[in-house]
């Protein structure tokens, strides 16, 4: 692993040079048996794959009709093909978004369409070989599902969509990834994709309060299982374990504090991620997000306010609603989330981001701040794929852009934007996105840092940029990995609760 | 899966080279970790992966990256006490580093 490098810096960011097969093989490691069959997918690739596969995509196709319109519409215009961090950083042309379609798009035509059927030939049509299926499963595992290629596409084909397909049928047929599967079945097993049990929680948390006292000599509390606390917390357990995560923890902390907030966590849902989403699986997706809505029941809160976590904010913001009755639109005869809707205070926005949490309470002048705490970072903002083109926060357009910002403005005088095609809803992925954060995966990691750290460089060179804030736990823990690949401190990254921790007045507002 | 042998016996190892049966581990499994990482253990690299060891047998986890320096910093001097020693002592991250060094299970999610 020691052996991997970074790519050079573009001189002129445009369209790389072709390398065909440059990451060929054999992908991240295969879910073993015992992982699979945990969460009740088969536990090695089965003998009928072939037939299997097929039919699961044909299911898929009946089911999502998003996906059968991605797999028709695309003219091969090329608006896509240099839009992705993947394809930028390892010159692979299958990495370009209308190739990773192809792969399924040419066994969908092959076994879905009559020209296919016919003559596959002429239409660039393919049977679902061995061959096949192992690109399949090599090239759908060095996509983040950032859907950037989104944005260009003319028809607004979601390359995530069609990984998310390829992924679940792979897992259909027992052919799923180590990483993802084995933290499904952590958060199912122990509550939280790290594996961490209560006691060890607990342990962590009484050591923070701990800390903050001794930093600020106030009693900042982060309680857990706390029944009738009005806020319950929903945050990456990486917050709880990690570098820098574990700042922005403390900020939210201090946050609640000043502003009088009772709050708790839950040790039951101690995770906001939820992998289900990566993997494509709905039935996953929907029994991570259901331990959510009984901790809720259970606890009894009003609000439910969701931490710095890129791809949990987007399935909290647009799918919770449907699937567990956070936010309105549950089904009628859904009874517990029902319930849930009756329980909660609907004076607010439910889920809030903590983002939105801290930025009312700064707009009502409920928290002080002296800035020149955050004066030695001179700070740009990484927008984090899944909250940029997955959601939104506040009530107006872009405000995922504007509120983080924001908050960074209230609390630090240094703020400094990157190139804004690397920005907003044309921001690249951390390179570590939808599933990839895994060791095994690291090349890849690097090679589609690149775009990301071109910018951050430009930054630095223009402006002496030395903090790089971003919302999302995925995208610390990838950068503090990459960074110093890239010739950067690893500390150049950090969440924006930590800046608003290093700011943040305690004790009683004047 | 696969397998390490250290003094003619066989210890079954992950794909990444943690163990799988965690109450296998002895120093020499250790020793020979470490080496394949790239590591020469000194007593320093020991007090961390004893603490590791300690903290895992209480609560079935490694501990936090905070956890792990507040208590290295207790033990041994607020000068140790910091992610920088931690790192000079594990490069590829204490957290993942020192538990395959440790025999125990690599950390797992957004870290």
């Amino acid at each position: 692993m020691s052996d991997i490098t970074a790519p050079a810096y573009r001189v002129i960011p445009i369209i790389p040079a072709l390398k065909p097969g440059a990451m060929e093989g054999k992908g991240p490691f295969v879910a073993s048996e015992k992982i699979n069959e945990a969460i009740g997918f088969p536990g090695n690739l089965v003998d009928d794959w072939h037939d299997k596969a097929i039919a699961k995509m044909g299911e898929l196709l009946s089911k999502y009709r998003s996906l059968k319109v991605y797999m028709d519409a695309c003219v091969h215009c090329g608006a896509c093909s240099d839009k992705c961090h993947y394809f930028i950083g390892t010159q692979d042309p299958k990495n370009m978004p209308v190739a990773r379609q192809d792969l399924m798009r040419s066994v969908y035509r092959r076994y879905f369409t009559l020209p296919g059927k016919l003559f596959p030939k002429l239409v660039g049509a393919r049977d679902l070989t061995r061959e096949v299926l192992d690109e399949w499963y090599n090239y759908f595992n060095q996509c983040s599902e950032c859907r950037r290629c989104s944005v260009f596409c003319p028809y607004g084909i979601d390359t995530a969509e069609v990984t998310m397909a390829a992924r679940e049928i792979l897992d259909s047929i027992g052919y799923g990834q180590k990483y993802s599967n084995e933290i499904i079945g952590k958060v199912h097993k122990i509550g939280n994709n790290l594996g961490l049990p209560g006691p060890a929680l607990i342990d962590t948390l009484e050591g923070l309060e701990e800390d903050v006292k001794e930093d600020t000599g106030i009693d900042v509390k982060f309680p857990i299982d706390v029944k009738g606390a009005e806020v319950l917390l929903i945050t990456p357990s990486a917050d709880f374990f990690a570098e820098p995560h574990i700042d922005s923890l403390i900020g939210y902390a201090k946050v609640f504090h000043a502003t009088g907030t009772s709050w708790t966590l839950s040790s039951m849902a101690s995770e906001a991620g939820n992998f289900g989403m990566f993997i494509g699986n709905y039935e996953q997706l929907r029994k991570i997000a259901l331990r959510i809505r009984e901790a809720a029941l259970e606890l009894g809160v009003k609000r439910i306010v969701v931490g710095e976590c890129g791809h949990a904010w987007r399935v909290a913001y647009s799918f919770w609603n449907t699937l567990s009755g956070v936010g309105d639109g549950a089904s009628e005869v859904d009874r517990f989330a029902q319930m849930l809707q009756k329980q909660l205070d609907h004076r607010y926005k439910q889920p809030t981001h903590i983002c939105e949490f801290t930025w009312d309470a700064i707009e009502r002048n409920a928290l002080t701040f002296d800035k020149a705490k955050n004066d030695k970072h001179i700070i740009t903002f990484h927008d984090s794929c899944n909250v940029a083109r997955g959601s939104r926060m506040g009530d107006f357009a872009g405000g995922q852009f504007e509120i983080p910002r924001n908050i960074i403005k209230a609390v630090a005088n240094n703020f400094v934007e990157m190139d804004p095609n690397t920005t907003r809803e044309r921001t690249f992925c951390c390179g570590g996105g939808g599933g990839l954060l895994t060791d095994d995966l690291l090349e890849i990691r690097v090679k589609g840092a690149l775009p990301r750290m071109e910018a951050l460089n430009q930054a630095k060179e223009e402006h002496g940029v030395n903090f790089m804030a971003t919302i999302c736990a995925i995208c610390k823990a990838q950068f503090t990995k990459v960074l110093p690949i890239y010739g950067f401190d690893r500390r150049v990254v950090g969440g924006v609760h930590q800046l608003v921790s290093n700011a943040i007045i305690l004790g009683d507002k004047k | 899966m696969a397998n390490i042998e250290v003094d003619g016996k066989s210890y079954e190892t992950d794909e990444e080279g943690y163990l799988v049966d965690l109450t296998t581990w002895n120093a020499d499994v250790a020793n020979y970790i470490a080496k394949v990482e790239n590591i020469d253990m000194t007593e320093q690299h020991w007090e961390v992966i004893n603490f590791l060891r300690e903290y895992f047998e209480e609560y079935q986890i490694a501990p936090a990256v905070r956890v792990l320096t507040k208590a290295i910093g207790k033990k041994l001097g607020a000068d140790k006490g910091t992610s920088e020693y931690l790192y000079g002592l594990f490069p590829y991250g204490p957290g993942k580093q020192a538990c395959k060094i440790a025999g125990l299970p690599k950390p797992t999610g957004c870290v």
